[in-house]
């Protein structure tokens, strides 16, 4: 990764004009989808991105269903129309490679052993893509699976980190994501303090790695906020009383 | 049972620390109780458990559920129960223990495609839930207006000791039949009558966890506000009301909860 611009200027500020330790502006809406059993749609940013949960459900083929366990199916799909030149809807390498980690991200929030013989379908598919759009997968993807009822420990939220001119920065956008020196989506469970994903893409020293998981860690913890209003305002609306005794303590 | 804290909740949400028994959509790690589901939690003194909001249905043993013959094998009958398990209702049941596949002929009593009310018999999660139609109400439906609702919204349809479904029954002159699995079947001699209790069936399904339904209800249906209804004489037939009373305190807490915020 060359960079051949100045991503930060003399004010500190970003390309898209935010600090370093801003996060880009990120709205949920819970249950777009009427077919689903659960649904959200994130905007990331310029990230647009609709998540639709579907089960538990009976497994096909059945040979694939687990007898103790219920089986989590992703699937993360850009549309065509998703990016600046037209991308083929086969799912490419980085697809199956994202639906993957998103599944690993997902699982151990999910009490699958709840429902046996059962399998729980999330599909994830982008409408319009900026950088980031794993984690912003995954911000919808947990929020829709909530939607859903599935017994869950946790909410899962997402958030990435990275180093841009030598300088550790929140949630990575596209230009940075491209230009910038790198790159780390961190999937994060607020409640039981526990990392769901963590990867690197590009270098960091020991000093910048911890700055950075840090860094990410305390985004993830703002996006959690935003997904525990959205889920509020659909299911209690602005009963402000109960909601606030529900609030963390 | 005013002893009872309740609180909205989201997954992950701590309930209560303490020594307190998970019931229903909780876990317990050391001492602490935490949601699973996104509701209303209630801490009581037997335990602490979350009323879920959403979610599809999973069967439990003694539901009383409404379902689809989908298909049969020589000895049973395959159920489509509206749930992520299809069920089974053995031959046995209805033609008693000398069954035999050779003299008996299963078609007669179930085709395929036809609906049935039925009570799971036996279900727990490693195998399919099993059926019996051998209860009073129970078996084929031959005729009604069928709907589906999701299951979380069965207990306020039913309201609290069957009241807001005896209201919709009472003003719409028609018989409704609930299955815990959301799965509703409407019948009566008018079908304005069906036409409108459909209407407030969807209309309760949609606006379940709204404050002060029973009152716009009332209005769909034209229901005078003050005289609370006095018990008259139904037929057993198919009000679901042997079941409403054994799901009773949830719903019961359900509707509390829902005053509560209505006097807000």
């Amino acid at each position: 990764m060359t960079q051949t611009r100045n991503l930060i200027d003399e004010n500190g500020k970003r390309t898209d004009g935010r600090t370093a330790d801003e996060l880009r502006e990120v709205k949920i809406t819970v249950g777009t989808v009427r077919n689903a059993d659960g649904s959200a749609f994130i905007e990331f940013g310029k990230n647009k991105i609709v998540a639709a949960v579907y089960g538990p459900r009976e497994v096909h083929p059945k040979h694939m269903a687990l007898p103790d366990r219920c089986v989590l199916r992703c699937r993360y799909h850009m549309s065509p129309f998703s990016t600046d030149t037209r991308k083929s809807p086969a799912p490419s390498r980085r697809e199956i490679e994202i639906s993957k980690v998103m599944r690993e991200a997902l699982e151990p929030a999910l009490m699958l052993e709840d429902y046996p013989r059962a399998a729980i379908d999330v599909y994830v598919e982008v409408l319009q893509s900026d950088g980031g759009s794993r984690c912003a997968g995954i911000d919808a993807a947990s929020v829709a699976l909530a939607d859903a009822g599935i017994n869950m420990r946790d909410l899962v939220a997402a958030c990435a980190a990275g180093k841009v001119d030598e300088q550790i920065v929140l949630d990575i956008n596209d230009t940075e994501d491209k230009e910038g020196g790198a790159d780390m989506p961190v999937a994060y469970m607020p409640r039981l303090d526990q990392v769901t994903l963590l990867q690197l893409d590009g270098k960091l020293s020991q000093e910048q790695f911890d700055e950075c998981i840090d860094k990410a860690i305390t985004g993830c913890k703002m996006v959690y906020e935003i997904q525990r209003q959205a889920l509020i305002q659909k299911y209690f609306g602005n009963e402000t009383e109960l909601k606030e005794e529900a609030a963390p303590q | 049972m005013h002893d009872v804290k309740r609180r909205y909740v989201i997954p992950g949400d701590k309930i209560a620390e303490g020594n307190f028994r998970p019931l229903m959509n909780v876990v317990k790690s050391g001492s602490t109780l935490t949601a699973t589901r996104i509701g209303i939690a209630e801490t009581g003194r037997d335990g602490v458990k979350v009323i879920p909001l959403s979610g599809v249905y999973i069967p439990r043993v003694n539901d009383l559920v409404i379902g689809k013959i989908v298909d049969h094998s020589s000895l049973s009958w395959e159920v489509d129960i509206n749930s992520c398990f299809s069920a089974h209702l053995p031959a046995q049941d209805v033609f008693g223990r000398d069954f035999t596949p050779a003299r008996d002929d299963m078609s007669k009593h179930f085709a395929i495609g036809d609906m049935i009310t039925a009570r799971i018999m036996a279900f727990d999660r490693t195998r399919d839930p099993m059926l019996t139609v051998q209860d009073r109400d129970l078996g084929k439906i031959e005729r009604g207006e069928l709907l589906m609702i999701s299951a979380t919204r069965v207990p306020r349809l039913i309201g609290k000791r069957g009241s807001m479904i005896q209201m919709i029954e009472q003003a719409t002159q028609t018989r409704v039949l609930i299955g815990q699995n959301g799965i509703v079947v409407v019948t009566g001699r008018n079908p304005e009558g069906i036409k409108l209790a459909v209407r407030a069936i969807k209309m309760v399904e949609e606006e379940a966890h709204t404050a002060n339904l029973t009152q716009r209800i009332k209005v769909l249906l034209n229901v005078p506000d003050t005289p609370p209804q006095q018990e008259v004489s139904r037929a057993p037939v198919g009000t679901g009301s042997d079941k409403p009373q054994e799901i009773e305190s949830t719903i019961d807490e359900v509707e509390e909860e829902l005053e509560v915020e209505g006097e807000k």
